[in-house]
């Protein structure tokens, strides 16, 4: 019964690819590793192909690929498709996509996402004008915006803990902007960093009266540990603002920034009108425009703060 | 599997049989249980990298990367050796600390080599595919390490080091200094490991901090691996059956990533991986069975 039933699941699939071949569009997708934040953005992507007429499993074959965290794997899935040579390839994350540059040359089309610097990442020499057969959408967040939040929510915080895991290249990048841009906002920048999720708890607790806001960029780690740095925020009557606007239902005060599944949404558009052309390194390199203040009422309670009105007309959405 | 697929694998089989050669070093020549490995490899990376990005040659970077990792290595025995730190603990400190030299070393998590010039630039301009050109280049390098590691272990020297890694107190009975042999041996382990690193950022464009990890796994998967395969005595079978076990292990890499028609999905990988690598194990012992039967 068993050996049947995967006897036809195989053959179905043979079938499938044998018919559907005409004009089906395939995509190869290399993601560095499964994240609530990349899966979200592969979904945005997925889900606006499917409403501009590519609809997975209908015209569009997706081969779906995760290195498991592996740079190693992120190469061998490169060499893949290099030998697949599917219509386009979407890399999520900065590795996968630097993997996928190396091992493609200029055969296939690339579009990365979830990139934070790809100048410093060297997949393209120029933002506006990439050249090659690459583009991509950043995942830069909206930093400046972000300080200037807690800055009119809390006229009189003066020191700004951050904290961050400095073996992750894009919080790295974001700690040198904050540095730069946090005297400008008249604040002291406290740094604190954490290399495992494991040790995120240490590095919020020294934080505690050493602190009168704390920061948390969009991190792989210390966002995965977030209820930690939330905890010791609640003990300590901190406010908790995140770069990342998902944190927020898990409890910090506020973030003002963009959602991973709008990034993909736009990365997918990008994938259509490549599929439809255009050429990938005639299209500009896309940063999300489109920003939202999201609250926190129980968050703000914890610590004893009240929310001004006028934040919370702003507010996109409010969680109690 | 594509050609380009299968070729790619072999590449990075050729390249992690630096990384099996070292770890055959550690763990079966001087019985050395070494993780200093998930750190020495991006330390290779890192400084060929650093090296490169600032104008430097590229072979003068993959030299240094070698130097380094073979400091790396003698820190490690050193703690064993003269601090008397137990030897898997004093690999484990190695390591964490590495992680922060890594960084160190290059400023922030990840260096981009995408539009320098690396060691296999010049193989590009050739008219055969790069798929097939630089698979051979690191074949041909993998020879030359192979056997000058070969005449090493079977000189003197090197006889002396396999003693000592045999029965530590009868070798120095026999008047060979132990310490010393395990200073250069896991000097030499680390250097090759390092090695590995510094061509795997170079094929792949960039060296990250997080490349490490799991390097001691694939390590011992492709010895141990290689040796069950190719059961047999003398050196140049065993390092040449480390060899074979890390290009099959990127072989059942490579067989896993297109396993989705049974239904699979890209997170099983890992698991499929574990289990390819295992039924290789096995294999050979159940046709045994079966003749004996």
């Amino acid at each position: 019964m068993m050996r049947r039933r995967i006897l036809s699941t195989v053959l179905g699939s043979m079938l499938m690819a044998g018919v559907a071949q005409a004009e089906t569009v395939t995509l190869g997708i290399t993601q560095i590793v499964e994240h609530p934040a990349l899966d979200a953005s592969r979904q945005g992507a997925l889900d606006e192909l499917a409403e501009r007429g590519y609809v997975e499993g209908d015209n569009l074959e997706v081969d779906f690929q995760n290195a498991q965290g592996d740079t190693s794997i992120a190469a061998q899935i490169a060499r893949k498709f290099a030998g697949d040579r599917p219509d386009l390839v979407l890399a999520i994350s900065t590795p996968s996509a630097q993997a996928a540059a190396s091992a493609l040359q200029d055969d296939t089309p690339i579009v990365f996402t979830a990139v934070t610097d790809p100048l410093i990442a060297k997949l393209v020499s120029d933002m506006d004008a990439p050249g090659g057969n690459i583009t991509g959408v950043v995942d830069a967040p909206p930093l400046e915006a972000q300080l200037q939040l807690i800055r009119d929510m809390f006229p009189e915080a003066k020191r700004l803990g951050v904290i961050y895991n400095p073996g992750e290249a894009n919080s790295v990048s974001q700690a040198e902007k904050l540095n730069t841009m946090a005297p400008e906002l008249d604040f002291e920048l406290v740094e604190v960093t954490a290399s495992r999720t494991s040790e995120v708890m240490g590095a919020a607790r020294s934080l505690a009266g050493r602190a009168d806001a704390i920061y948390v960029p969009v991190d792989n780690t210390v966002v995965s540990a977030l209820e930690s740095v939330l905890k010791v925020g609640y003990d300590a009557d901190i406010p908790v603002f995140t770069g990342d606007n998902s944190s927020v239902e898990r409890g910090a005060l506020a973030s003002l920034g963009f959602s991973y599944y709008d990034m993909g949404r736009q990365t997918g558009e990008m994938i259509a009108s490549i599929l439809g052309g255009e050429k990938a390194g005639d299209l500009p390199v896309g940063t999300v425009e489109k920003l939202e203040l999201i609250l926190n009422r129980g968050a703000a309670e914890q610590i004893g703060y009240e929310i001004p009105a006028e934040f919370e007309e702003q507010a996109v959405e409010i969680f109690e | 599997m594509s050609l380009i697929a299968f070729l790619g694998a072999i590449e990075l089989g050729l390249i992690f049989g630096f990384v099996a050669l070292g770890v055959y070093l550690s763990f079966r020549v001087l019985d050395f249980p070494d993780l200093t490995v998930d750190g020495s490899f991006p330390l290779g990376a890192a400084v060929a990298a650093v090296w490169i990005v600032g104008g430097g040659n590229p072979w003068v970077g993959t030299a240094l990367a070698v130097i380094a990792g073979a400091m790396a290595g003698t820190v490690t025995a050193w703690m064993a050796v003269k601090l008397k730190i137990l030897n898997l603990l004093a690999s484990i400190l190695s390591m964490i600390a590495l992680y922060s030299i890594n960084l160190r070393v290059m400023g922030r998590p990840n260096i981009a080599l995408l539009t320098d010039d690396t060691i296999f630039t010049p193989l590009e301009s050739l008219p055969v595919s790069r798929y097939v050109v630089f698979p051979l280049a690191i074949l041909a390098g993998l020879v030359v390490v192979t056997v000058l590691l070969n005449r090493f272990l079977n000189s003197e020297v090197g006889l002396a080091m396999r003693a000592t890694g045999e029965n530590a107190r009868m070798a120095s009975g026999n008047g060979i200094n132990t310490s010393v042999m395990v200073l250069s041996g896991m000097a030499l382990s680390n250097a090759l490991v390092a090695l590995g690193g510094a061509l795997f950022a170079q094929s792949q464009g960039s060296a990250d901090v997080t490349m490490g990890v799991g390097t001691i796994v694939v390590g011992l998967a492709a010895v141990i691996g290689g040796q069950s395969l190719i059961p047999g005595r003398t050196i140049l079978v065993a390092t040449l059956a480390c060899i074979f076990g890390s290009i099959l292990y990127r072989l059942m890499v490579a067989v896993a990533l297109n396993a989705d028609f049974i239904g699979l999905k890209a997170q099983d990988l890992n698991l499929v991986t574990a289990l390819l690598v295992g039924f290789a194990l096995v294999l050979p012992r159940l046709k045994l069975r079966r003749r004996s039967a």
